[in-house]
């Protein structure tokens, strides 16, 4: 087996040391890899590895406490990376206690949730720092009985010496233990023998949850906290002119009214750092309600920007971008797509000769597709605690990755990072929107310009007006078919507002002999960040929907279809770097072809389509059901298919395949915002769609492929190839092809 | 300003707010009770739902002067110990992701099951369908309610 022992190159450490009161306390470093277009998975002794941290704490009376290193925004970390320490201590998962670790992002490394990384990134560290621990409990032990230490046994938090009959808990050796040096080494359990992961454990915040525990950063309070509101621009490409705060300062409970600057002019920002409005209007008062009504007495005058660069460091380096000016309408921007994509465009991917394929081609099929911009709608709205004073600073709430932005958090206050404490509350949803940092600057801006602690709340409104969408898509699709229907070349021509989708890489590049990938951009004011698996999730709408039309016109059936293709990329793959494993993408297929008994009679009276997908390290596979109901076309029932390596936690995966598949569903039908002159035309859930119960499938029978391969992804890599499957779906239920999302709302026009 | 004694999970609670204030901030913000929840201030997506003898409402839409001798049930009060059969089921399903709208969803169906003890799928949709969840958990929500309904 591979990665079986514990391993610390020199830049990796564990520490151990002795708690008030005596008990041992293990802090582990280990250093994984960590590659941000996640391709890369765990590797041994490389330079380039960070750090990423988990804790252990035992007392004497036995008490054993892991600390969950990771944010939580509804992806179970809390419960499943602290499953993988238990594991390998060998403790009773139901006598352990989890508990939510502080931040430190100088010490103990990236601490962040997204890209589906939490669990791969943190798979081998925390197996090494369990291992390691109980590996220090047996030496204890081993010591004080004067016996060699691999007659030592443990069960459940307890060791054993089986010859001379001696027992005690992990509490009664954790203070000799701490003095141990740290073994380098040990041997990492076979998977195979797992007994708390891959066993399905309830979250372990579940009461807290029903019971209304505060629990979110929107329920962080503290003594003399002030609430903060920022008053942003109505329309993308607008700033602030001039305002007049006479009549919100006689609103009760009203403090302060001010404007402040987010970014001085001229300062390099992070990757995540983002800003969309620049010139913040802050209301701050004593409670969030005075607040909401004082804004509504604001005078404001707006302005349009004029035309901006902004220099932002990113993770790929450091990039000048412009920002165009104008107030942008989203039937001006479908205008710009629909013109540009007859242009030429950035080669991305090129095998073979297409041009002379298409020219030499039976049969051509040519599709568009297209895709709006999307708000996350995280339940809790963007929030943020900040109390800054001239000596440190202290900021709570709900952030995907605080060690991207304390740098920045640092340059603005001119404090050391070590004067600044992050605590990372669970968050009411993340799906990337909270990957970003504006918020938490802002907070902390205000925070140290009313010299208090203040909480700073976006409203629902203001949450969905900021930005940061999913961009806006578009995408053509040609396919060149000889005269028995063979497919020979295969033509992807992706667009974006402001950034294309195409991974030039992906299936089936690899397939075809014939394979063209171009992209191209229109710049914007509107901005964009990642959401819910990037790209992907436009890609796997359009590419799984094509390729179902395609199997159609070739008269074969859609999953066999793209078996063949697999089969071709596996026996004699087309170009290089093709980032899939035509195995595994095939497994997922056959695995939902069988659970969904996809060519049983009984399943014919339904509309049924399917879409597979591979992002994130991990391979899905669905076939959505869709019937009539009231007249619309509903998904009734949904099959999954899902390799992602080991599962750890079995239950809660389930659940997050089946949100995907409910997210999917709802943002493939419902979801879209669209701007007249620079102004979302949604801006609360009376507007903007979500899916409801009633639109929710009466069942989701999610699949998992069974193998001992280390853990991928899995919060993303359900959700893309939902649209794909709705698309097809939809083909069948309503005899038509749909090809622009939000699907509904073409429903009406059948 | 003005002052209230509201009648909140059994106990009398009084506070000096503006006659305008939400039930929804009175709580949160006030009262130092906030498992009740801001999502959209619409009444829209049903994060902030309380019941008010015993209906489930919207309390970001419940201005304090139209409490009066109502009885409020917050997520707090709900049961004792967090054992309330809804609660219960919440978690043998393990319902929640993120959790952020679940206390919502939770008072929407507590009502619902002491209206309606038995009520259908069809039924449980149309009670459920004011409250969203980002993280799709409506699969799970259906089956705990229908596994409360059978405890009761
Ligand atoms: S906050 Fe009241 S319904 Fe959304
Ligand atoms: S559990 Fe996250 S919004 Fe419902």
């Amino acid at each position: 087996m591979e990665n079986n022992t514990t391993n610390h190159s020199r830049r990796s450490f564990l520490k151990s040391s002795l708690l008030a009161g005596g008990g041992l306390m293990i802090s582990f470093s280990g250093l994984a890899k960590f590659n941000f277009d996640g391709k890369t998975t765990v590797v041994n002794g490389s330079e380039e590895w960070s750090e990423v941290t988990g804790y252990i704490k035992i007392t004497p009376d036995n008490l054993i406490k892991i600390l969950n290193p990771n944010p939580e925004f509804g992806q179970n970390v809390m419960t499943s990376l602290p499953m993988i320490i238990a594991e390998e201590l060998d403790v009773d998962w139901q006598k352990i206690m989890v508990e939510m670790g502080p931040h430190d992002n100088m010490k103990l490394g990236p601490q962040f949730t997204g890209g589906s990384n939490s669990v791969r990134m943190y798979w081998k560290p925390l197996r090494e720092a369990g291992a390691a621990a109980r590996n220090m409990l047996m030496q204890a032990a081993a010591q004080t009985w004067a016996v060699p230490v691999e007659e030592i046994t443990t069960k459940a938090g307890t060791l054993y010496h089986e010859k001379s009959g001696k027992s005690g808990t992990y509490g009664a050796f954790a203070s000799k233990a701490s003095a141990i040096a740290i073994p380098k080494g040990v041997k990492l359990k076979d998977i195979r023998s797992f007994n708390t992961v891959r066993n399905s454990k309830k979250n372990v915040e579940g009461q807290k949850i029903v019971t209304g525990k505060p629990l979110f950063g929107m329920d962080h309070t503290q003594e003399g906290m002030l609430i903060a509101m920022i008053e942003h621009p109505h329309a993308f490409g607008m700033k602030l002119k001039s305002f007049d705060a006479t009549e919100t300062l006689k609103m009760p409970g009203i403090k302060d009214v001010f404007s402040m600057k987010l970014y001085e002019d001229g300062f390099e920002q992070a990757g995540f750092d983002t800003r969309t409005f620049n010139d913040l209007l802050v209301v701050v008062g004593n409670t969030t309600w005075e607040v909401m009504n004082a804004r509504k007495k604001l005078k404001v005058i707006w302005e349009p920007i004029a035309e901006r660069k902004e220099t932002i460091a990113g993770f790929r380096g450091k990039n000048e971008v412009t920002i165009p000016a104008g107030l942008e309408s989203t039937t001006t921007q479908l205008a710009k797509m629909t013109a540009l994509a007859k242009q030429p465009a950035k080669q991305l991917r090129r095998d073979g000769d297409p041009e002379t394929a298409f020219k030499n081609a039976a049969h051509i099929l040519e599709r568009t597709y297209t895709a709006p911009f999307l708000a996350h709608n995280c339940m809790e709205p963007m929030n943020f605690f900040a109390h800054v004073t001239e000596e440190k600073a202290l900021l709570v709430g709900p952030h995907q990755a605080p060690g991207w932005i304390e740098p920045t958090v640092s340059k603005i206050l001119n404090l050391p990072p070590d004067k600044i404490e992050i605590q990372m509350t669970r968050m009411g949803g993340g799906f990337g929107l909270r990957a970003y940092g504006h918020y938490v600057i802002e907070a902390a801006l205000i925070s140290k310009k009313v010299k208090a602690p203040i909480k700073l709340v976006y409203s629902r409104e203001d949450d969905m007006t900021y930005g940061i969408y999913r961009p806006m898509y578009m995408a053509t699709y040609r396919a060149a078919l000889d005269a028995n229907k063979n497919l020979i070349a295969f033509h992807v021509k992706g667009g974006g507002i402001p950034e294309h989708a195409v991974h030039p890489n992906r299936f089936p590049a690899g397939t075809v002999d014939n394979y063209l990938a171009e992209g191209w951009e229109i710049p914007s004011n509107i901005t964009i960040g990642a959401f819910r698996a990037p790209g992907s999730n436009f890609n796997a709408a359009s590419e799984q929907s094509f390729l179902d039309e395609l199997a159609e016109f070739a008269g074969k059936d859609p999953i066999d279809f793209r078996l063949a293709l697999l089969k071709r990329g596996k026996e004699n793959p087309v170009g290089k770097n093709n980032e899939y494993d035509a195995d595994r993408y095939a497994g997922v297929l056959n695995l939902v072809k069988e659970k969904s008994g996809w060519n049983a009679p009984e399943n014919k009276k339904y509309s049924r389509g399917v879409a597979a997908y591979f992002c994130h390290n991990s391979y899905a596979a669905h076939v959505v059901d869709m019937v009539k109901k009231d007249g619309q076309p509903y998904v009734e029932r949904v099959f999954s298919a899902l390799d992602c390596g080991v599962v750890i936690n079995p239950d809660a995966a389930i659940n997050m395949v089946q949100g995907a598949v409910v997210d999917g569903i709802g943002n493939a039908l419902y979801g879209g915002l669209t701007h007249k002159d620079g102004a979302a035309e949604q801006n609360n859930f009376n507007r903007y769609r979500m899916i409801r119960m009633k639109e929710a499938p009466k069942t989701i029978e999610v699949h998992f492929v069974e193998n001992n391969i280390d853990p991928t992804g899995l919060g993303e890599p359900p959700f893309p190839p939902v649209f794909g499957a709705v698309a097809n779906a939809l083909h069948k239920n309503m005899g038509k092809r749909f090809y622009n999302q939000p699907f509904s709302k073409d429903f009406a026009t059948k | 300003m003005a002052v209230y004694n509201l009648k909140i999970n059994g106990q009398t609670k009084q506070v000096d707010v503006d006659p305008a204030t939400p039930i929804l901030w009175v709580l949160r913000e006030h009262l130092d009770m906030p498992g009740t929840k801001y999502g959209c201030g619409v009444a829209m997506c049903g994060a902030c739902t309380v019941h008010l003898n015993g209906v489930a409402v919207r309390s970001c839409q419940l201005p304090v002067v139209a409490v009066g001798n109502k009885e409020i049930t917050t997520i707090e009060g709900l049961s004792e110990n967090g054992d309330h059969p809804v609660q219960k089921a919440w978690l043998e399903h393990d319902v929640a992701q993120c959790g952020y709208c679940q206390t919502g969803q939770i008072m929407t169906a507590a009502a619902l099951l002491k209206a309606n003890p038995h009520p259908t799928e069809a039924q449980i949709d149309t009670a459920m369908s004011g409250n969203v969840c980002r993280c799709g958990t409506y699969v799970r929500i259906r089956e705990a309610i229908q596994s409360a309904a059978k405890q009761q």
